[in-house]
C-alpha cells in the first residue's frame, strides 16, 4: 500500500503507470482482434465446405434418379446414366485397394518390427512418406510408361495398378503408426507362450491393431475412389460398357472430367450427379473411418 | 510332455521357416517401395530423354510449346507450377495458422472436434470435384465481381496496376492460386495443430502466469518452440500445390504463354501434361516432352516434399 503511496506522489511513477495501462490496454486489443481474425478464418474454412457440399447438393440431386444407376453413358442429348462409370469405379477402386493394401501392410510391418532404426528402415519411410504426397498425375504417367506402353494399350487392370501405388503408402503409414502403440507386453506374452515371431505379429499385433489398420485401408479407398488423374494415362475411360479388365475402362472421376468440360448441359448435369455421387461416398467413408478409429480410443 | 519334446524340433524348424518367409516378405515389400520410387523416377527421365537431347539445357528456358514446329519449351508452365503454387501457399498460410490457433487455443473443449473433421474433410474431397466446382461457382464470380473490382480499384497503381490487369476472364492464375489455397488449406492447418499440440502445457502456464495474452502466448511461446514444424506442413503443402491436376485444369485458362497481370491464363507442368497428353502419339517427340515436363515436376516435388519431411522429424525426435 505505501509503495503505491510513494509512486503516486512521484509524478514519474505515475507517468509509468499511465503508460503501463496504455500498453496493457494495447496488448489486449492486440490480442482481441488476432483471436477474431482467426475465428474469421475459421469460419471462412468451414464456409468453403459448406459452399462446395451445398453446390453439390443443389446442382447434383435434380438429376439423380433411378436411371443414372441402370443405363451406361450416351452421346448427350440422348439421355443415359453412369452406370458404366460407376461399376468402372467400384472395380477399380476394390481391385487396386486389393493390391496395394497387403503391400501397404507388410511394408508398414517391416518399420514398424524389423526396420526400427536401420538404415534401409529410415529410407524405406521416408521414401513412402514422399510417395504419400507425390503428385498423383506422375504416377499415371510412370504407369503408362512401363505397363500401357509395353503392354498394349490402356486398360482397367493399369488403372488398377496406379490405384495400388496411390494405395500402399497410405496403408503403410496407418499400419506402422498403430503397430507402434501395440503395447511390448503384448508381444512378450507370445513370446512367452513360444509363439513365433510372425505369429505373434499376426495373430496378436495386427489383431490389436484391427481398428486402426481398418482405417488405414477405408481412408485410402477414399483417396483413390476419386483420383482423377493418373486413369487418364492408364484405364483411359470408356463411353459403353465394359468389365473386361484389359480394355479401357470407365471410372466416375474420368467421366466428371469429361462430361463437366463439354458444353452439353444433360452431360454436366450427369457431371454434377457423378460429383455429388463420389463426394458423399468418400465423405461417408472418411466418417466412417473416424468412428472405426474412436471406437478404439 | 514326452509327445511335446518329441514334436520340438520340428515345430522350432517351421517356425524358423515361417519366420524367415516373414521377415522376407516384409522386407522385400519395403524394398519394392524403394524400387517403386526410382522406377518412377528412371522412367520419367527414360522417356523424356528424347526431348532433352532434343532442346538440351534450353528446353528449361524456352517459351514455345508449337507442335507444329515440334518445338517444346518448359518455361510457361514451370513458371505457372510455381507462381500458382507459392501464390496459393501465401493465401493459405495465414488461414490455416489462424484455423490452427482457433482449433489448439480459442476454441471450447467440444467444438474442437467437429470443427477440425469439418477442415479435415476439405481435404478429402477429391480434386476434380474442386475442379468443377471452381469452373462452374468460383469463375463466374471472379469474373463477374472480383477482378473487374481490383482492376478498377488498382489501375494506374504502379505494379499493383500490372498485376491486377484486365480482361476479366474469370479463370486465371489467381483463380488457380485461390482453389489451391483452398486444396491445401486442410493439410497446413492440420499438422500446424498436430504440432501446436506437442507444445508442453506447463511452458504456456509459465508465460500466462507471468501475464502473457493468449496470441503473445502463441507467438512467443509456441510459434518458436514449433517453428521448423510449421513450416514442415507449409512445405508439405507446397509439395501437394505443386502437383494438383484436376483443379488446376479446369480454372488456369491453359494458356501457353506468361502474363504479367496475375488474371492472365497460363498453365502448369500438370495441366498441361493432362490437356496435350491425349493428342500424343506413343514415340512423339511431344509426348516425350510431357514426360520431360513429368521429370521435372517430380524433382521439384521431391526436394518440397523431402525438405518438409526432414523439417516434421526433427520435432518428433525432440
Amino acid at each position: 500500500m505505501s509503495a503505491t503511496l510513494a509512486a503516486d506522489s512521484i509524478p514519474g511513477g505515475a507517468r509509468n503507470e499511465k503508460i503501463a495501462g496504455q500498453l496493457s490496454r494495447g496488448r489486449s486489443r492486440t490480442n482481441i482482434v488476432v483471436k477474431a481474425l482467426c475465428i474469421l478464418a475459421t469460419i471462412v474454412g468451414l464456409t468453403f465446405l459448406v459452399a462446395i457440399l451445398g453446390t453439390l447438393l443443389w446442382l447434383g440431386f435434380g438429376g439423380l434418379h433411378l436411371s443414372v444407376f441402370t443405363t451406361v453413358t450416351r452421346p448427350p442429348g440422348s439421355g443415359g446414366g453412369l452406370l458404366n462409370a460407376i461399376v468402372g469405379s467400384l472395380i477399380q477402386t476394390v481391385v487396386g485397394t486389393v493390391i496395394g493394401t497387403p503391400i501397404g501392410l507388410l511394408v508398414g510391418t517391416y518399420l514398424a518390427e524389423y526396420g526400427r532404426g536401420t538404415v534401409l528402415g529410415n529410407a524405406v519411410r521416408f521414401v513412402s512418406d514422399v510417395l504419400l504426397s507425390a503428385p498423383s498425375i506422375l504416377i499415371g504417367l510412370f504407369i503408362y510408361q512401363i505397363f500401357v506402353e509395353p503392354f498394349g494399350g490402356f486398360s482397367g487392370i493399369a488403372g488398377c495398378i496406379a490405384l495400388a501405388v496411390i494405395v500402399i503408402p497410405i496403408v503403410v503409414r496407418t499400419t506402422e503408426d498403430m503397430l507402434q502403440l501395440i503395447p511390448t507386453a503384448l508381444r512378450e506374452a507370445a513370446v512367452a507362450l513360444g509363439a513365433p515371431r510372425w505369429k505373434s505379429i499376426v495373430f496378436i499385433c495386427y489383431r490389436a491393431a484391427l481398428n486402426g489398420i481398418a482405417t488405414g485401408v477405408l481412408l485410402a479407398i477414399a483417396r483413390v475412389a476419386g483420383e482423377t488423374a493418373p486413369l487418364l494415362f492408364t484405364s483411359l475411360g470408356n463411353s459403353s460398357w465394359s468389365i473386361d479388365m484389359t480394355q479401357p475402362m470407365s471410372s466416375l472421376p474420368v467421366t466428371i472430367y469429361q462430361f463437366a468440360g463439354s458444353p452439353f448441359e444433360d452431360w454436366v448435369q450427369l457431371g454434377w450427379v457423378g460429383a455429388l455421387l463420389i463426394t458423399f461416398g468418400v465423405l461417408t467413408l472418411n466418417i466412417i473411418a473416424r468412428v472405426v478409429l474412436r471406437k478404439r480410443a | 510332455m514326452s509327445q511335446t519334446a518329441s514334436a520340438t524340433p520340428a515345430h522350432r524348424a517351421t517356425t524358423s521357416t515361417g519366420d524367415a518367409i516373414f521377415a522376407a516378405a516384409a522386407k522385400g515389400c519395403g524394398i519394392l517401395v524403394l524400387v517403386i520410387l526410382s522406377a518412377i523416377i528412371v522412367s520419367l527421365f527414360i522417356g523424356g530423354l528424347p526431348a532433352f537431347r532434343a532442346f538440351g539445357f534450353n528446353f528449361l528456358v524456352n517459351p514455345d510449346w508449337d507442335p507444329v514446329r515440334q518445338i517444346f519449351g518448359a518455361e510457361v508452365p514451370i513458371y505457372g507450377t510455381l507462381v500458382t503454387a507459392v501464390l496459393g501457399i501465401a493465401i493459405a498460410v495465414p488461414l490455416a495458422f489462424g484455423i490452427a490457433f482457433y482449433l489448439t487455443e480459442l476454441a471450447p473443449e467440444w467444438f474442437r472436434r467437429p470443427v477440425g473433421t469439418a477442415v479435415e474433410l476439405l481435404a478429402a474431397v477429391p480434386s476434380i470435384i474442386y475442379g468443377m466446382w471452381g469452373f462452374f461457382v468460383v469463375v463466374p464470380i471472379m469474373g463477374d465481381y472480383v477482378q473487374p473490382f481490383m482492376i478498377d480499384l488498382f489501375d494506374g497503381v504502379p505494379v499493383l496496376g500490372t498485376l491486377f490487369a484486365g480482361p476479366a476472364f474469370g479463370t486465371g492464375i489467381l483463380t488457380s492460386a485461390l482453389i489451391l489455397a483452398i486444396m491445401i488449406l486442410p493439410f497446413i492447418a492440420a499438422t500446424m495443430r498436430d504440432v501446436f499440440l506437442t507444445v508442453p502445457a506447463v511452458f504456456k502456464e509459465s508465460a500466462y502466469g507471468v501475464g502473457c495474452t493468449t496470441w503473445e502466448v502463441m507467438r512467443s511461446i509456441v510459434l518458436p518452440y514449433t517453428r521448423a514444424s510449421v513450416v514442415g506442413g507449409i512445405m508439405l503443402g507446397l509439395g501437394r500445390a505443386l502437383g494438383e491436376t484436376m483443379a488446376v485444369t479446369f480454372v488456369i485458362g491453359n494458356t501457353n504463354r506468361i502474363s504479367t497481370s496475375l488474371f492472365g491464363p497460363g498453365n502448369t507442368i500438370a495441366s498441361i501434361v493432362a490437356l496435350e497428353f491425349p493428342e500424343s502419339p506413343t514415340g512423339s517427340l511431344k509426348l516425350s516432352s510431357l514426360l520431360a515436363l513429368g521429370f521435372l515436376l517430380f524433382v521439384i516435388s521431391f526436394i518440397v516434399l523431402a525438405i518438409s519431411r526432414l523439417l516434421l522429424r526433427t520435432k518428433v525426435k525432440s
